[in-house]
């Protein structure tokens, strides 16, 4: 009989160990086991969102270590939910993630069913597709202000080019209403090589045969692209949308270096806002209520688009 | 109040500690010394070589610029890091800083080593050191004097076809501005003008968002229209001060002033893109802090002659204030090595260090050296220095500052930059604003 490694590993453990880890349930084990990540877990997240929920309900500044801190009730989700200024900027937010959205499906899906016609160089298009989403979003950002740059800037030129419009007559993050867009194409020039690689792994999951058996029946090109090739890539679809939809719900970085959240505040979306209580203004208790209030949004849509997304994937 | 005085006991304490300051200490330290990342910094580390050599101490620096110092720097206060010893923060800072027990209070070290505030210019006292304000509690000794101004293109405005050009149109010499009126014409007149070549626009003013520029642009000019804080009679009385006809004629001039005679895309600006604007050579004025004058004055391209700096101009009633701005350094309250922070602070007071450190190009806030009798032909910019710092106001210094300052970031930068409402409707909203903050600190 062939001595193998496992047997090696059992005849080296002392007696005593083995007696003390052969005498653990499955169950036991199966807690040692994941009892540190729960406490990792417990640690870093579940604590510090318990300690958010509770100083959300009071008037608590970390800058004012000298001060008393009093419990108020509802009051700072009285005033987030009441204030004008929040709700503008709540618009804002839905603007820019809807919009980013829609672009970036219609556009990654598009290039994803282009690549996914398997022609010379596809495999090299994808890779300088897929490079702006490889980049840092502050690098981004950063450029990209200089390629809006009135008069240097090479956004600018080639729109000026292509329209013959003056290219220093339009400034794309200093007019009110270019601004919200001005976010939006960056946005989506960084994003949508992610949502076309989600969306060619679904194309490709899809098996030929039904395209054949398709053909056979003939049906039309346009019969198989609605009745097969978007019901099956619709599950990876939605779960785009939905990464899309929750990181674009967060965004911050690539916002804060285009515009600081200008002209105005017209693109200061929900997390700049919520950081300039926080951390400019040092209002701790009202910054926590507006954190629950954003999670409780956030977890609440994520938690309906969920369970939409797997009624679609058992259909 | 308990931490305050705690503090004392502890700064009392190091200063016995220390020893007889002005010598060598009995054992080095690392000392780190925070500051914005400027061109000051840079001339402050070449000045620190002396305290090393003198005191054995090693000085360590941490520089953030401007954009994230306050951000930077307020995390490491209220967090009560230990990375800074000493830290030369920004003017509004100190209200918050002394009383929630941040800095070390210095008087009884001020006392001890004969450092008088009498002998530093009366503003940068009130603005840099005093908490309250008017009141002998000093929390920081004046570091570096500074204050809002002008440059322009001397070489432009002296140029016989443009001034023949200015004169027929506005009916008096193109020279330096008087009044707000008189630098909105020349602005005017330089927006979109070929120059060499090159069009070039009136003036690079203030108008970031994120941290404190189009607030300090814009309260630059409304002081001198008659804009004030508060009732002088009723503290935090606002209503009528702060929106008054006055500061709202103000902020209409400032948006026109925006909307007539920036660059292109000059929408999020402070110090460093109106220095590049003007240093690009597009503008012919530019609005910015005294710090940048000694670097403009070097510039090949458009340093020496080629410019010139003149202060604020009055507003229509006559007033003529400017904005503040510098620091003063204090020691901050967690260092381990405070003994060895206010032996820099010693050293740095002495005249000579004060003397030197303005021939590096920082600007002394020492009386004897800004009241030299060569000190104002020391510099093409002295004088224009010494005349800006006597017509200073600030921002609010009060502990809640920085909700102050978001509150008119927002409100300036919605009506100046993004166009909306009206100057009335800006300040009335920023009288609210205020009005909930101090409510919120108990002020009523």
């Amino acid at each position: 009989m062939t001595d193998t490694p496992m047997d090696r590993i059992a005849r080296a453990t002392p007696p005593v160990l083995a007696k003390r880890v052969g005498g653990l349930s499955d169950r036991a084990i199966a807690w040692l086991f994941v009892t540190p990540s729960i406490l990792l877990l417990l640690a870093v997240n579940i604590f510090p969102l318990i300690w958010t929920v509770r100083l959300s309900f009071t008037n608590f500044r970390v800058n004012r270590p000298n001060e008393a801190t009093e419990f108020i009730g509802l009051r700072n989700y009285q005033r987030i939910l009441t204030d004008g200024d929040i709700w503008l900027t709540m618009q804002a937010t839905a603007h820019f993630l809807i919009w980013t959205i829609v672009l970036q499906v219609l556009i990654g899906f598009s290039l994803a069913y282009l690549i996914n016609k398997k022609f010379r160089g596809s495999d090299l298009w994808t890779t300088i597709i897929v490079l702006p989403m490889m980049l840092s979003p502050a690098v981004v950002g950063n450029f990209w202000t200089f390629l809006y740059q009135p008069q240097i800037g090479l956004f600018n030129y080639a729109v000026g080019f292509l329209t013959g419009a003056d290219p220093s007559s339009f400034s794309m993050i200093g007019d009110v209403s270019l601004a919200p867009w001005a976010i939006i194409i960056v946005d989506t020039w960084m994003w949508t090589p992610f949502v076309m690689l989600i969306c060619l792994a679904g194309l490709r999951s899809i098996p030929a045969s039904i395209y054949e058996a398709a053909e056979c029946d003939r049906a039309s090109k346009w019969r198989q692209f609605w009745t097969i090739t978007i019901p099956l890539v619709l599950p990876f679809l939605m779960l785009a949308i939905l990464f899309r939809g929750i990181e674009n719900f967060k965004m911050f970085d690539l916002v804060v270096q285009l515009t600081g959240g200008g002209p105005g505040s017209i693109t200061e979306l929900t997390s700049i806002n919520l950081k300039r209580e926080a951390f400019e203004k040092w209002r701790t208790g009202y910054a926590s209520a507006y954190a629950v209030i954003l999670f409780v949004t956030v977890f609440g849509l994520a938690s309906i688009y969920v369970k939409a997304l797997n009624k679609v994937k058992q259909r | 109040m308990k931490s305050i005085l705690l503090n004392s006991v502890v700064a009392a304490a190091t200063l016995v500690g220390a020893g007889v300051l002005g010598t060598t200490s009995a054992h080095a330290d690392d000392l780190t010394l925070c500051w914005a990342a400027w061109d000051p910094a840079n001339a402050l580390v070449e000045l620190s070589k002396d305290f090393e050599a003198k005191s054995g101490h090693k000085m360590k620096f941490e520089f953030v610029p401007w954009p994230n110092f306050a951000d930077r720097m307020l995390n490491e206060l209220n967090s009560g890091g230990k990375l800074c010893d000493l830290m030369i923060g920004d003017s509004q800072w100190i209200g918050g800083a002394a009383e929630n027990g941040q800095y070390v209070k210095l008087n009884d070290f001020f006392e001890k080593e004969k450092i008088s505030m009498a002998d530093f210019i009366p503003a940068t006292v009130t603005g840099y050191a005093e908490w309250p304000k008017g009141t002998p509690n000093y929390w920081a000794l004046p570091a570096f004097g500074d204050v809002v101004g002008w440059t322009y293109r001397k070489d432009w405005f002296s140029r016989p076809e443009l001034q023949d050009e200015f004169k027929k149109k506005y009916g008096r010499d193109l020279a330096v501005p008087k009044t707000f009126a008189e630098l909105k014409d020349i602005a005017e007149f330089f927006q979109g003008r070929n120059i060499d070549g090159t069009t070039v626009y009136g003036a690079a003013i203030y108008t970031e968002r994120g941290s404190e520029g189009i607030t300090m642009g814009a309260m630059d000019v409304l002081y001198s229209f008659g804009f004030q804080y508060e009732n002088p009679k009723k503290p935090y009385e606002l209503e009528g001060f702060v929106n008054s006809p006055e500061s709202v004629a103000g902020l209409e001039y400032y948006k026109a002033l925006y909307d007539c005679c920036v660059p292109p895309g000059h929408s999020d600006a402070y110090m460093s893109e109106d220095v590049d604007a003007y240093k690009s050579g597009q503008v012919a004025l530019q609005m910015n802090f005294a710090f940048i004058w000694p670097g403009i004055n070097a510039d090949a391209k458009v340093g020496g002659d080629k410019s010139g700096y003149f202060a604020n101009p009055a507003g229509p009633g006559g007033k003529q204030f400017a904005q503040l701005g510098g620091q003063g350094i204090s020691v901050v309250a967690s260092s381990a090595k405070q003994a060895a922070a206010l032996e820099y602070i010693k050293w740095f007071a002495q005249p000579e260090i004060q003397n030197k450190w303005w021939s590096l190009g920082g600007y002394s806030a020492l009386r004897s050296v800004v009241e030299d009798p060569g000190f104002a032909k020391s510099q093409p910019y002295a004088q224009t220095f010494l005349d800006s710092m006597a017509i200073v106001k600030d921002f609010w210094a009060e502990p809640s500052y920085a909700s102050l300052l978001q509150a008119s970031q927002k409100r300036f930068h919605d009506y100046v930059v993004a166009g909306k409402g009206t100057s009335k409707e800006a300040l009335d909203g920023l009288v609210k604003d205020w009005t909930e903050i101090f409510e919120d600190e108990g002020k009523y």
